[in-house]
């Protein structure tokens, strides 16, 4: 590609890191094939890839726990054999796992030390630990306090735990795996300014990530690879989110989803003062109200914690209501059973699709009928038919573009992005009258987003209600017809994202302008 | 290395194993293997006799195996089998002694008494996992004990006066089979062992092939998964520990009707229930697997006899080969490993 170019304009970097030409294979699959990346000193050097790109892999290599087939690792300019993690830790590299490596019950400090324990007279010296943490956070402005139990703290600042476990074990190049998957937009924020903080003093980081947004934020440099090869390296300053895009899916990308002016018609789902309470009794959505009609998509968007899963949850009878009316097609559905609610007409895509989704164990096959398998063709006479569910299967899959071995397969061993692909297909293909589709794109990459969103629009154009939760602004704002804004468990404002702006979203978010007007 | 591979392999290198560090332990205590395993080979399946003997041990640690297995594919572990096959043995007995009937009606009554007295023991866990989350395992414990007390109270108290055993079964009520009998040489091998049979074809079916298996198995792997897709979770773990406590039961009827035709006061527990877990465990909660451990199981127990007679080893000996079995299917990630290594190299 003419446009990709190493690092121009800057003449004898140091660089810290090099890995140069790296080829990883695994039983004949190429994960890794001529995979450059050069990391200079003080920079922040994104890594980006769709899943399955081989990011991980590459990082593997680099922390020692893959040896490359071929290509070569050079640590400031030396070159280097990384036999295992403890050689990676020598050399000054440190990793800040995407899920956390965290003993729950234990402190702050007892987490950071664990394996590399300072000791005097045969005893575990934690009052110095404490006071090495509390510097090294004091440094970074990381504001962790040592003596908090790991269950008791944020998943925000369990996160500093780890970069602070990093950077007590003296690590000079820090690689953060998908640091803000698990985060809120508040907490995003902070964590940039800390990755600002450590270059500041020094150090040198590796971001892997999918979200181009946060490229084009914090990052100097950005190498994309692409299903296992290296497109290159371009400076951020020189590039742009759809450029960026395009290099990680091999085409063009639109962000900006098309679609026709809605034709809303007749309330499918009306909900009126609805009351649920969270698990521990106190009331997280109070007296809320909302419509959705047929041929529209609304999109809740909320800070996360305001009321959102237990409204999902009311809605699909996972949780029984304390008080208000739900009423689906006119029909009162109000604490329904979960399987009432699904046959009387609601699909739902649910936030966790491992915990809710998905039984990880079935094959991706059996999955594909998890709420209808006790329904003709699938049983008969209390005997399974797996023949008509895997037929079943094998169209889902084919439709909805699910990449599997084949239907027979553990849905465990696809990609996050090809789990979510099968739920919405087996959504989808019952054809609900409601589709609920909360986070559906959480964690995905942007092919597989823009496929996602063309499904939800094309349910609406055949006429069905889409009730859309997102965190994402950019998604919320892109997909929906109408914006409804939950704050505190009710819904304070309706408004139309064409005459709205993110400001304002942000600030009926935060409740800051409670009771404005629907200008719908 | 394909998975279905490792889960047949596992099992297997683990009897190896534990038979190998079996003849280490005999020769240590200056015995020789040889003839301690031909004394136990004999003693299992030496003549038709022994032969009978072997395949009668085996049918209850079918259904005990079978029972521990069902409960765990569903996500329960059901340690309280020991307890549903005492209730189950005092359950059919008590029919087979009580009744005045033809056969046709009475031995299936029989049983089936055997399996509803094993079902409500397990019912009784089931429902407190289900209503208040009490775990299972804390709960089939303590009616393992309560279950010894009652039955031992009521054969002294209220079937019987005051004596040991309960009176003899009816005829009509007895699993044995005179035919099975003079082709064994005069074993006491009863017809319980076509039942084992079918019992683990009926878990299979029940697994595999019907809808309710598939709801068993959701709710076994995923509670919230199962709960979203509108299965009720609840239904599902009252229903399974009942099924299991029923495969429990009917293993207590075989004893009651098949092997002993009574039952008496027993000082502690049979220890099959708990086998069971150990059959479970070897045969990989699988059907046949529970009918092949089961069927290892009851020729190392039977053989075992064999070895102080044969060859002066004490057949307690057995039992540490049953507890090194048990060890190295635990550490089945070792197995594996070592016959990955094993397959490298033959790959070189």
């Amino acid at each position: 590609m003419e446009d990709v170019y190493l690092h121009k304009g800057v003449k004898n970097v140091d660089y810290v890191i090099e890995m140069l030409g790296i080829r990883k294979e695994f039983n004949g699959f190429v994960a890794n094939d001529d995979v450059t990346l050069q990391l200079a000193k003080g920079e922040i050097h994104a890594l980006l890839g769709e899943n399955g790109a081989g990011k991980s892999t590459l990082m593997n290599v680099l922390f020692g726990l893959y040896q490359p087939e071929a290509g070569e690792i050079k640590v400031n300019g030396k070159p280097v054999h990384i036999t295992d993690p403890n050689k990676a830790n020598d050399l000054g590299i440190g990793m800040v796992h995407q899920h956390f490596m965290l003993v729950d019950n234990f402190t702050v400090t007892e987490n950071i030390i664990l394996g590399n324990e300072p000791k005097s007279g045969g005893k575990i010296d934690v009052k110095q630990a404490e006071k090495k943490v509390r510097e090294l956070s004091e440094q970074y402005g990381l504001a962790v306090d040592p003596t908090a139990k790991i269950s008791d703290i944020s998943v925000g600042m369990q996160q500093r735990v780890e970069i602070l476990k990093t950077l007590y074990r003296g690590a000079e190049i820090l690689i953060f795996d998908e640091p803000t998957a698990v985060l809120t937009p508040q907490e995003i924020k902070e964590l940039i300014q800390i990755m600002r903080a450590l270059i500041s003093e020094g150090k040198s980081i590796i971001l892997i990530t999918h979200k181009l947004k946060e490229i084009m934020e914090v990052c100097d440099r950005v190498t994309v690879i692409r299903k296992g090869k290296g497109i290159g390296t371009v400076n951020v300053s020189e590039t742009d989110p759809n450029h960026l895009a395009s290099l990680m899916v091999g085409r063009e990308v639109t962000f900006k989803t098309e679609k026709t002016e809605a034709m809303p018609a007749q309330n499918v789902l009306e909900i009126r003062d609805l009351t649920v309470n969270d698990p521990r009794g106190v009331a997280a959505v109070r007296g809320l109200n909302l419509d959705v009609r047929a041929g529209e998509i609304i999109g809740i968007c909320g800070v996360d914690g305001n009321g959102q899963t237990e409204l999902i949850e009311a809605i699909t009878g996972l949780r029984k209501a304390a008080g208000g009316t739900i009423t689906l097609n006119g029909k009162d559905i109000t604490s329904f059973k979960p399987r009432k609610v699904t046959e009387s007409g609601v699909g739902h895509i649910p936030q966790d699709r491992h915990k809710h989704g998905l039984v990880l164990d079935y094959s991706i096959g059996v999955n594909m009928v998890l709420q209808t398998y006790y329904q003709k063709p699938y049983s008969k006479s209390g005997f399974m038919n797996y023949k008509e569910v895997y037929k079943k299967a094998k169209k889902l899959i084919k439709e909805f573009d699910v990449r599997t071995p084949s239907e027979t397969t553990p849905a465990r061993a696809l990609s996050g992005g090809n789990q979510q692909k099968a739920i919405i297909g087996r959504e989808i293909d019952r054809n609900p009258d409601l589709l609920i589709a909360a986070q559906p794109t959480r964690g995905l990459d942007v092919g597989a987003i823009e496929f996602i969103h063309r499904r939800l629009i094309e349910q609406r154009d055949n006429g069905k209600a889409v009730l859309l939760l997102s965190f994402e602004l950019d998604e919320i704002m892109n997909v929906s017809d109408r914006i409804a804004v939950i704050y505190e468990g009710e819904i304070v404002a309706v408004v139309d994202p064409k005459k709205t702006t993110e400001q304002e979203l942000g600030l009926l978010m935060a409740g800051s302008k409670k009771g404005v007007s629907e200008h719908v | 290395m394909s998975k279905k591979w490792t889960a047949f392999a596992v099992p297997v290198v683990s009897v190896l194993l534990g038979l190998f560090a079996g003849a280490i332990i005999m020769l240590i205590s200056g015995n020789n293997p040889a003839a301690g395993y031909a004394a136990l080979w004999n003693g299992a399946f030496g003549d038709l006799f022994y032969t009978g003997e072997t395949l009668r041990q085996m049918t209850p640690y079918v259904f005990a195996g079978l029972a521990v297995a069902f409960a765990f594919r569903t996500g329960l572990f059901n340690i309280g089998v020991e307890g549903q096959l005492l209730v189950g043995w005092l359950a059919s007995v008590w029919v087979g002694v009580a009744f005045e009937l033809p056969k046709i009606i009475h031995l299936p009554l029989a049983i089936l008494a055997g399996a509803l007295a094993g079902a409500v023991w397990g019912f009784i866990p089931g429902f407190l996992k289900a209503r208040l989350r009490v775990h299972e395992v804390i709960v089939t414990i303590m009616m393992n004990y309560t279950a010894l007390h009652v039955t031992n109270h009521l054969i002294r108290n209220v079937i019987s006066d005051g004596s040991d055993a309960t009176d003899a079964i009816k005829e009509t009520a007895s699993l044995r089979s005179p035919f099975l009998e003079n082709i064994t040489d005069f074993s006491s091998l009863h017809n319980g062992i076509y039942l084992a049979a079918i019992a683990a074809l009926i878990m299979w079916l029940m697994l595999e092939k019907t809808t309710l298996g598939y709801e068993l198995r959701a709710v076994g792997y995923n509670q919230q998964a199962s709960e979203y897709a509108g299965m009720s979770v609840n239904r599902n773990i009252i229903l399974s520990m009942v099924i299991s406590g029923a495969f429990a039961g009917i293993g207590g009827a075989m004893q009651g009707l098949g092997t002993f035709g009574n039952m008496f006061i027993n000082s502690g527990f049979s220890g099959i229930g708990f086998d069971g877990i150990a059959v479970a465990l070897l045969g990989g909660n699988t059907a046949i697997g529970v009918v092949l451990a089961a069927l290892l199981f009851g020729s190392l127990k039977v053989g075992s006899l064999n070895m102080p007679l044969e060859s002066g080893i004490p057949n307690e000996l057995v039992e540490i080969v049953i507890a090194l079995i048990i060890f190295f299917v635990a550490s089945s990630y070792m197995i594996t490993w070592l016959l990955g290594r094993f397959k490298k190299k033959e790959a070189k």
